[in-house]
C-alpha cells in the first residue's frame, strides 16, 4: 500500500522547472549532505516516510547514512526512479550512444560482444544490458525498502515514443523477479502510456505523471487526464501539482485531492515548515490521511 | 500523411525520431543510420523500416520529407540529396560548415518551394519568444546591447571518442552550444555587420573549442556580447541566457522564464507595468501534443510538419535564417584567427583619440578593414 504523501528530490538537486534563479539558491542550500538528511528527518517527522528519489550520486550518500542508523530510519522507504537522465545525456554527447552504455554498465565486456554482433542481436542481450543497467542504479540502495521501482520520464517517453513496448516489459518484469519490487513509470504522456500498458497487460500499474490544475505538461490535455483517472484502472501518483509553484498552495491541493482515484502526491519542500503545511492542507482534504506516523513491522518490508 | 524518413540515431535523432513517431499526421517509413547494431535493436523491437544507405532510402521509401540529425559535416551533401529528391528538410543545427553550401542550398530549396527547418530549438521556447514580441513591440525602446550565454557540463576532462571533439566534422562548443546563442541574437537584432575579439579557446579540448567569447557589432552602434562555455560544471544542464538593454528598458530571459524591467517612458505592452516584470515557463508555454524532453522540441517539429501541410517555404528557422548564422560562426573563426586586433604599447600613440573621433562611423570602418575570409572548415 502505498503512502498517500511521497516526499520527492528535486529541491536537493537545484531542480525548479520554474526558475534558474531558484534552482540555484536550491544547489547553494543543499550543496552539504547535512541539509539534505535534515530536512529528510523532517519529512519522516512529519509522518512523510517514503522518499521518492532519483539515482544521482549523492542520494548514495543519502542511502550510506540511512543505513548507518537502522533504528532511526526503521519507518523510511525508498521509492528510486532511474536513470538519473543528465548524467547520461552529458556522458552521450562526450563518447556516443554505446561508449555512454558501456560507462555505465559493470561489465564492458558485455557490451562490447553485443556491439560485435551488429544487426544479428539476440534478444536476450538487449535485456540482459536493461537488466544490467537497472542493477548498476539500484546498487545504492542495497538493503534498503524499495517496493516501488520507477522508471524516470525522459527514458518512458522515449521508448514511449519508438514505440519500444518491450522495454516496459523488461524493466517491470526485472524489478518484481529481481527487487520484489513494483514497477512504476513516470511519464508527461500519462493518457498515450496508460494505453501501452494495458497492452502489454501489465495491470493496474503505477503511474506517476503531471497532474495539477493549469495543465502544466499534461499531454494529450487536461479532459483526458480527468477521463482516464475517472475510468481506468491504474494507481496515479501526482506530481507538480503546485506546478512549479504557479498555482497558490491551497488552491492546487484543493484541486488534485478533489480528482478521482489518486492514490499518492508526490511533493518537494526544503523545510520542515513547508512540509508541515503541505501535509496539513492535504489531510484537510484527504480524510484518510494519518495524522501519525506509523511504525511497519520489519518483516512487512521487502529486503534488496 | 506526410511521409517522413530520419537519418541519424544519435541523441538528437533518436529524440526527434520518438516525437515525430508519435505525430498525428505523420508516418515515419523509414530510419538510416550508420550502425547497424542500434538499427538491428529498433528494428527488432519496433518494426520499422531501417535503412544504411541514405541515397537507398530516398530513392526507394516514397518519402515526403527528411529529417536529418547526422555529424555536422555530412548535413550539406545530405540536404543537397534530399532536395534533389524534391523532399521538405528538416536537419539538426548547425545548418552547414561552409557559408557556400548554406547559400546554395537555401536557394535550391526555395527554388523548389519546398519546406525547409533548422533545429534551433530556442525559437520555440516560451520565454525566448516573449523576448522577440517585446523587441517587436518596442517595449526596451532602441535596444543598444546584447549579452548572449550559454554554460554546461559537455567537457570536463581531457578525453573525448565522438565526432564532436572533432574539428573537421563539426564539433566544438562553438558549433554545439555557441550556434544557439549565436541564432538567437540574430532572431532579436539581426545579422552583424562584423565581429571582433573572438576568443575560441580550448579547456580540456585537444582540438576543439571548449569556451568562446566574441563581441559582434551590428549598424547604429548596436553589439552582442557573447559568452559560452561547455566545460563549466557549476550548471547541471545547459543554460542558455539572454540579457538585452534598451534606451526604456532591460529584458533578461533563460530557458524558464522572462524578466522585465520597463522604465515610465516604455511603452508599456498589455499585460505588463512599469518596474520589474516576471514571467515564467509555466504561462508562457503552450500545450505540445507529446513531450519528451521539453515543449519546444515538440513545437518545433510541430511548426516543420504545419509548414509541409500548408506548403509555406518561409518560416521560423528556414534555410535562409539558419544560414545568417553559418555565416557568424564564418565570421567569428575568421576573426579568431587575427588574434588581439591592438598590442600591448599601441594604445600610447593613439591616446586621446576615441574611435568616433574619426568622424566615420566604426562599422564602415570595419568593413572597409575586413573581408571575412571564410574558406570552410578550419
Amino acid at each position: 500500500m502505498m503512502d498517500r504523501l511521497l516526499f520527492g528530490d528535486n529541491q536537493f538537486f537545484g531542480v525548479n522547472h520554474m526558475s534558474e534563479e531558484k534552482a540555484r539558491v536550491q544547489s547553494l542550500r543543499f550543496q552539504k549532505l547535512d541539509a539534505v538528511i535534515e530536512v529528510l528527518d523532517a519529512a519522516c517527522d512529519e509522518g512523510v516516510r517514503t522518499f521518492m528519489c532519483t539515482t544521482h550520486d549523492r542520494i548514495a550518500l543519502v542511502c550510506d547514512h540511512v543505513r548507518s542508523d537502522p533504528s532511526r530510519y526503521a519507518d523510511l522507504t525508498f521509492y528510486p526512479g532511474m536513470p538519473y537522465a543528465h548524467k547520461y545525456a552529458n556522458a552521450v554527447t562526450e563518447s556516443g550512444m554505446l561508449g555512454a552504455v558501456k560507462r555505465f554498465l559493470p561489465d564492458e565486456g558485455l557490451m562490447d560482444a553485443a556491439v560485435r554482433g551488429g544487426a544479428s542481436l539476440a534478444r536476450r542481450d538487449i535485456e540482459g544490458m536493461t537488466t544490467l543497467l537497472i542493477d548498476a542504479e539500484m546498487t545504492m540502495f542495497r538493503g534498503l525498502c524499495t517496493p516501488v521501482i520507477f522508471l524516470q520520464n525522459v527514458v518512458v517517453d522515449l521508448l514511449l515514443g519508438l514505440n519500444f513496448k518491450d522495454a516496459f516489459r523488461i524493466f517491470a518484469d526485472h524489478v518484481k523477479d529481481r527487487y520484489g519490487a513494483e514497477p512504476g513509470f513516470i511519464t508527461m504522456n500519462m493518457p498515450a502510456l496508460l494505453d501501452v500498458l494495458e497492452e502489454l497487460q501489465i495491470e493496474d500499474p503505477i503511474v506517476c505523471a503531471n497532474i495539477n490544475k493549469i495543465g502544466f505538461r499534461m499531454c494529450g490535455g487536461v479532459e483526458a487526464y480527468e477521463a482516464a483517472l475517472r475510468e481506468r484502472r491504474f494507481r496515479a501518483i501526482a506530481m507538480s501539482v503546485y506546478a512549479s509553484g504557479a498555482i497558490p498552495a491551497r488552491e492546487a491541493i484543493e484541486w488534485v485531492c478533489a480528482q478521482p482515484n489518486i492514490r499518492s502526491i508526490v511533493f518537494g519542500a526544503s523545510s520542515r515548515a513547508n512540509i508541515r503545511h503541505t501535509r496539513e492542507l492535504v489531510s484537510e482534504y484527504w480524510a484518510d490521511l494519518a495524522p501519525l506516523p506509523r511504525r511497519a513491522p520489519a518483516e512487512e518490508r521487502l529486503q534488496v | 500523411m506526410i511521409k517522413i524518413a530520419v537519418v541519424g540515431l544519435g541523441k538528437m535523432g533518436l529524440s526527434h525520431y520518438a516525437m515525430i513517431n508519435t505525430h498525428p499526421d505523420v508516418e515515419v517509413v523509414g530510419v538510416c543510420d550508420s550502425s547497424s547494431y542500434v538499427l538491428g535493436v529498433l528494428r527488432k523491437y519496433t518494426g520499422v523500416r531501417t535503412y544504411t544507405n541514405f541515397e537507398e532510402m530516398v530513392d526507394t521509401a516514397k518519402l515526403d520529407a527528411v529529417l536529418i540529425a547526422t555529424p555536422s559535416r555530412s548535413h550539406a551533401a545530405m540536404i543537397g540529396t534530399a532536395l534533389e529528391h524534391g523532399l521538405h528538410v528538416f536537419c539538426e543545427k548547425p545548418f552547414t560548415l561552409d557559408v557556400r553550401d548554406a547559400e546554395r542550398l537555401t536557394a535550391k530549396a526555395r527554388d523548389q518551394a519546398l519546406v525547409t527547418q533548422v533545429g534551433y530549438h530556442n525559437r520555440f521556447v516560451g520565454a525566448f519568444r516573449e523576448v522577440k514580441a517585446l523587441l517587436d513591440a518596442g517595449a526596451i525602446g532602441q535596444v543598444t546591447r546584447v549579452l548572449g550565454e550559454a554554460y554546461g557540463p559537455v567537457v570536463l576532462k581531457s578525453k573525448g571518442a565522438t565526432w564532436r571533439s572533432r574539428r573537421n566534422e563539426g564539433g566544438g562548443c562553438l558549433y554545439d552550444y555557441a550556434a544557439h546563442v549565436i541564432n538567437l541574437v540574430n532572431w532579436y537584432v539581426g545579422e552583424p555587420a562584423g565581429a571582433g575579439g573572438t576568443v575560441l579557446n580550448r579547456v580540456f579540448s585537444r582540438e576543439i573549442d571548449d569556451e568562446i567569447s566574441s563581441t559582434l557589432y551590428f549598424p547604429e552602434g548596436r553589439t552582442a556580447q557573447l559568452s559560452v562555455n561547455w566545460s563549466d560544471e557549476a550548471c547541471r544542464k545547459m543554460t542558455t541566457r539572454v540579457t538585452i538593454w534598451g534606451t526604456t528598458g532591460r529584458i533578461y530571459a533563460d530557458r524558464q522564464e522572462c524578466q522585465v524591467y520597463l522604465r515610465d517612458t516604455a511603452l508599456i505592452p498589455t499585460g505588463y507595468e512599469s518596474g520589474w516584470n516576471v514571467r515564467y515557463t509555466t504561462e508562457l508555454t503552450e500545450p505540445v501534443w507529446f513531450y519528451l524532453r521539453g515543449e519546444e522540441y515538440s513545437a518545433q517539429i510541430d511548426s516543420f510538419i504545419q509548414r509541409i501541410k500548408e506548403r509555406r517555404a518561409d518560416g521560423v528557422n528556414d534555410f535562409a535564417s539558419a544560414a545568417v548564422t553559418d555565416k557568424v560562426i564564418a565570421m567569428m573563426i575568421a576573426d579568431a584567427r587575427q588574434g588581439a586586433s591592438v598590442l600591448a604599447g599601441a594604445g600610447a600613440r593613439e591616446s586621446g583619440q576615441t574611435p568616433s573621433a574619426t568622424g566615420i562611423p566604426w562599422w564602415r570602418r570595419l568593413r572597409d578593414r575586413r573581408t571575412p575570409a571564410y574558406s570552410g572548415n578550419t
